[in-house]
């Protein structure tokens, strides 16, 4: 088959992964997002293996410790959004502003607006 | 009469095999465009595009749980591309960690979330459109790079070793066995981790 097929459906995948990861609020939705991505990687990795015919096979060796990564990632990501829910009473990113550097009255307006449609859930 | 000596030419007239008429599947493939469509390509753009599609449902949708279902079906559809590129093991590592494991996990964290069980209007931030931007700014480079680059590149997946368990346990444990280790401490290192991020008892 046309290894740059792979490629095509790779370089999609991470696209949509980046629209989700920029789109999405809710922090669970946003740790999909980032599984696209990976899964996007995963894909190239597979690809140029069977495309080199590594007797290494480095390609899905990699892959898999791309998954080991994933499942490691996701763990310690879900425990932090528990902990940010316990905290504060909600998952949404970008409510989550105390670190910003801004001026939080004057940027107000609608992130307090939907903090509040949050904390209501 | 002395017994035919083994050729590994032509039977019939005993001549060698021609290199020039006859080259190795290996350059063949690689560096020459390959036959048109086979059947490998068929099905591999069959599962891309269900793929691609639940993935554009995974990060569209209004239901955190959908998109977890539609997470399952999109990493469904890579399993089959994996085992369509010949890399079996990997295959069934998707099927077992990512479906098994890792929506199960997300599923876990959306319900301990209390996420809404239906539409939720504010699943989505309002720089939609930038997201939206970047996500076929970054797609589209990529997209016209790598099939600029790898035009005409051919994976010849009949003459593959297939990346079945002996194999790839082989590669594993001969030539990856310290990242392989160094791995398992990772895990250990997130395990203890989430532990700690999540314990009730003020994080004394």
């Amino acid at each position: 088959m046309h290894l740059s097929l792979a490629l095509a459906v790779s370089a999609l995948l991470f696209g949509i992964g980046v629209y989700g990861l920029l789109a999405r609020r809710n922090a669970i939705a946003v740790l999909m997002a980032v599984e696209l991505m990976l899964n996007a990687a995963n894909l190239d990795l597979v690809a140029f293996d069977a495309w080199w015919r590594d007797q290494l096979h480095a390609g899905q060796s990699f892959a898999l410790f791309v998954v080991v990564i994933a499942a490691a990632e996701v763990g310690v990501g879900l425990a932090i959004v528990l902990a940010v829910f316990r905290l504060r009473e909600t998952v949404a990113v970008d409510s989550l502003t105390e670190l910003a550097d801004r001026d939080p009255v004057r940027a107000g307006g609608d992130v307090d607006a939907a903090d509040e449609v949050a904390v209501g859930q | 009469m002395p017994p035919a000596p083994r050729t590994t030419g032509n039977p019939h007239d005993g001549t060698p095999r021609n290199p020039a008429r006859c080259p190795p599947p290996a350059t063949r493939a690689r560096f020459r465009g390959g036959p048109e469509v086979t059947l490998a390509d068929a099905v591999f753009g069959l599962l891309g595009v269900v793929c691609l599609g639940s993935a554009v449902l995974v990060v569209t949708t209004r239901n955190v749980i959908h998109a977890a279902l539609w997470l399952v079906v999109c990493f469904g559809a890579l399993a089959g591309c994996y085992l369509v590129l010949t890399a079996e093991f990997v295959a069934w590592v998707q099927v077992l960690i990512y479906i098994g494991a890792i929506v199960v996990l997300m599923l876990f964290g959306a319900m301990l979330t209390r996420a809404p069980i239906g539409r939720a209007q504010e699943l989505d931030s309002h720089n939609r459109p930038v997201a939206a931007l970047a996500g076929l700014a970054t797609g589209g480079v990529l997209l016209v790079l790598v099939v600029a680059a790898f035009k005409g590149a051919y994976v010849d997946v009949h003459h593959t070793a297939v990346g079945d368990g002996k194999v790839i346990g082989t590669s594993l444990f001969r030539f990856f066995v310290l990242p392989f280790e160094l791995a398992s401490v990772l895990l250990l290192a997130a395990l203890v981790g989430a532990v700690v991020l999540t314990r009730r008892d003020g994080g004394r």
